[in-house]
């Protein structure tokens, strides 16, 4: 699994180029989120793709050679801070309801809402966090998932900014 | 001033430096045809919009500059798409203009409406639709950079028929690119460099490997002068043939499937390779786990996507070819490297013997006897345009080209049908040279409608038929892989000469070899296009051949008694 970052012109048919270019590539896309920047002419996606080194290192540079990608970047092998959000629709009635409250607290989830035969848990943090909650909440029935995908950021003094946009904060050290 | 957007549009063209539009009119693009009439732009009309992209092609690779293209929405985009993607993947830099509905049309499967920037996605550098008059002369000088800079391709300008027919204050000063602000990389790398210099160094049995980026970026001097430096043998890709001259002492000819056996063999016993503008094609390196196994390898290409993509690499020069020569060459140690070479030639007399040229004249007509007698007549200076296939390795390996952009052929897509049109594009680009179509029977039957284009117009390309009766290559696959079983590949064919003739076009054949020479000195004094049909061997095959997927040293050689039938009369 290879997780690259690209910021892209935020227009119109740009997420059609991005997920078309990974299909003419033959990787498979685990997921993409893409969401706005400071900048509103700019948008920021996080891609998270079924591949090797080289794929990923191909799909960067294709991916640079389209007109509406300003940058794009692998970031597997940096340090990096990964999240997910997921809300899990879990079965609970008033007998299984203490256990679970109990179980999602451990994962540190929340419970955002509550009806007589089931709930909905807001769980956020790495893939592996939430596959776990997902796992010990399987035995009570999962009868709903919703999850954004990855977002992805370099940590610390590491910045992954987009090229030629005015207005963005630099670090003071920078 | 105030201008509609068609006007606006052949204004932008003419400030772009174009003089030649290829194109098909229709309901959608009327606008702008009605405006071109007015402009300085030479309209070419051609039969098919197909044309019309490998004409705009064919202009690019001859001038080296930017084809226009230009076609109705609907039929007469999709008819495009053939010729897009030749130029994409040939690198090629064509701007394809597609009248569009009216925009408030778009989305209703109004008529001849198609989603030609959706189709063409994935062959296109770029591509855009514009609804705005006010963007149409920005777009288009965009989508010029575009198609020019870093590698080019394609790209595909769909203009619906209300801003084609809307007004606007027209200022060409105003309307420059702003194309989005991207990442710019640094130069090469240079710990890459270095270790590029250590392995030059330290090299025994160095290769070059030359494309077509080398013609692209303009680095032929730079490049032969690398070549001398370090005194390099060099080998050439099908699209490279021209950027390095073919009489040159150290230039060793084509490599691949259908190249030399002393170029393959050099390439599989060399202990670095040097590639320059080329792209590590399957049809160059055969089976990949066995290609060039003793061989450290530099590459030198401005598409860093191409970087261990096929081939893994020990110094990725990431740059224009020119640019990143220009800094090797100070590098290079002139070294002699008479062992090396010695073995080359070692290599070379065993093939020389298995040369069709040496066999004796029995009366047999071989495509080789053509295009080497054609190379003689034109002292290896004409334009040459080929299709794909057997006609199209026999030019590469008999025709000597010396000089760039005289070899103009569909490398990458290996599109039939694209030799006559690419042709007339040529001619466009260097009216001034001799310019030759040499194309299958079978080819020429997709795209032949364009002769009408050629009496139209009034210019002079000749035309050479390889006539086998068969899809040649094709048919070659099925004598060697599928038993002889020619499912599909007989052709019948209309009589050449007459069909030539009835277009307004003269024609003669030729059926022994005895008559080739004289037949082509006539077309060359001819002031009108002549075409030629030329009746060669039926089942001939090109030597060497490397099986698709094999080692690139394991080639099927011609057999030393070739049993071949001679051509039919129809």
């Amino acid at each position: 699994m290879q997780t690259l970052i690209a910021y892209v012109e935020n227009k119109p048919g740009v997420l059609n180029r991005v997920s078309s270019l990974a299909r003419r590539l033959a990787i498979n896309i685990d997921s993409l989120t893409v969401g706005p920047t400071e900048n509103e002419e700019v948008a920021r996606m996080t891609i998270v793709a079924h591949t090797d080194e080289r794929g990923a290192h191909r799909l960067e540079a294709s991916l640079e050679k389209l007109v509406d990608v300003l940058l794009a970047e692998n970031i597997s092998e940096r340090s990096v801070l990964e999240r997910d959000l997921a809300l899990i629709k879990v079965a609970a009635d008033q007998k299984s309801r203490p256990h679970l409250m109990e179980l999602i607290k451990v994962f540190r989830g929340r419970v955002v809402d509550v009806a007589p035969e089931s709930l909905i848990v807001e769980v956020s943090g790495t893939v592996d966090k939430i596959d776990g909650l997902l796992e010990v909440l399987r035995p009570y029935g999962v009868l709903e998932m919703a999850r954004t995908g990855r977002i992805a950021m370099t940590r610390g003094g590491d910045l992954l900014q987009p090229p030629g946009v005015t207005g963005t904060a630099k670090l003071s050290a920078a | 001033m105030k201008l509609t957007g068609a006007e606006i549009l052949c204004q932008s063209l003419e400030h772009l430096g174009v003089e030649h539009v290829f194109g098909y009119p229709g309901g959608a693009i009327l606008p702008v045809y009605d405006a071109l009439g007015k402009s300085k732009l030479h309209h070419i009309l051609v039969r098919h919009e197909q044309g019309a992209t490998h004409m705009a092609d064919g202009y690019a690779r001859a001038s080296g500059g930017v084809g226009v293209a230009m076609a109705t929405s609907g039929p007469g985009a999709t008819n495009m798409v053939t010729g897009i993607a030749t130029a994409m993947l040939d690198s090629s830099p064509i701007v394809c203009i597609t009248g569009q509905v009216g925009s408030k049309l778009l989305g209703s499967d109004a008529f001849q409406e198609i989603d030609i920037t959706g189709i063409t996605m994935p062959i296109t550098k770029h591509n855009v639709v514009v609804s705005k008059v006010e963007d149409i002369a920005r777009t288009v000088r965009e989508a010029f950079v575009i198609a020019k800079s870093g590698r080019p391709g394609p790209v595909l300008v769909d203009i619906t028929k209300d801003a084609q027919q809307a007004s606007t204050e027209f200022d060409w000063s105003t309307t420059e690119p702003q194309l989005p602000p991207k990442r710019i990389r640094p130069g090469v790398n240079k710990a890459e460099l270095d270790r590029a210099q250590e392995l030059l160094h330290s090299a025994k049995r160095p290769l070059i490997l030359a494309g077509h980026g080398i013609m692209i970026s303009g680095a032929m001097q730079a490049f032969e002068k690398f070549v001398t430096a370090g005194h390099f043998p060099v080998a050439m890709t099908l699209l490279g043939i021209g950027c390095f001259p073919a009489n040159h002492p150290l230039n060793l000819g084509m490599m691949g499937m259908h190249g030399e056996a002393w170029v393959n063999h050099a390439i599989q016993e060399a202990d670095l390779l040097i590639a320059v503008g080329m792209r590590f094609d399957d049809r160059v390196t055969g089976d990949l786990r066995t290609y060039a196994k003793s061989a450290r390898k530099i590459h030198i290409e401005i598409d860093r996507a191409e970087i261990n993509k096929n081939v893994p690499v020990d110094a990725a020069l990431v740059g224009d070819a020119r640019d990143v020569l220009e800094q090797l060459i100070p590098l290079v140690e002139k070294k002699d490297r008479p062992e090396w070479l010695s073995r080359i030639k070692e290599m070379k007399g065993d093939s020389a013997v298995r040369d069709i040229q040496s066999l004796p004249d029995t009366g047999h007509l071989y495509a080789a006897h053509v295009i080497n007698d054609l190379w003689k007549e034109t002292n290896g200076e004409a334009i040459v345009v080929t299709d794909v296939g057997q006609h199209q390795m026999w030019e590469a390996q008999y025709y000597h080209h010396n000089k760039p952009r005289t070899l103009v052929t569909s490398g990458g897509l290996g599109t039939m049908g694209f030799a006559l049109p690419a042709a007339i594009g040529s001619k466009f680009a260097k009216p001034d040279s001799d310019v030759w179509v040499v194309v299958g029977d079978g080819g020429f039957q997709m795209t032949m409608c364009e002769l009408a284009t050629i009496v139209q117009e009034k210019i002079k390309v000749n035309i050479a038929i390889i006539n086998n009766g068969y899809l040649g290559m094709v048919r070659q696959w099925q004598e060697f892989f599928y038993d002889k079983r020619y499912v599909a590949t007989p052709l019948v064919a209309p009589d050449f000469a007459a069909l030539a003739n009835a277009f307004g076009i003269r024609g003669e054949r030729v059926t022994g070899r005895g008559d080739v020479v004289s037949t082509i000195r006539a077309a060359r004094a001819s002031k009108e296009s002549v075409l030629i049909d030329f009746r060669v061997e039926q089942e001939d095959s090109v030597y060497p051949m490397v099986p698709a997927g094999a080692s690139l040293h394991e080639m099927i050689r011609r057999p030393h008694n070739p049993l071949v039938e001679t051509a039919a009369e129809p």
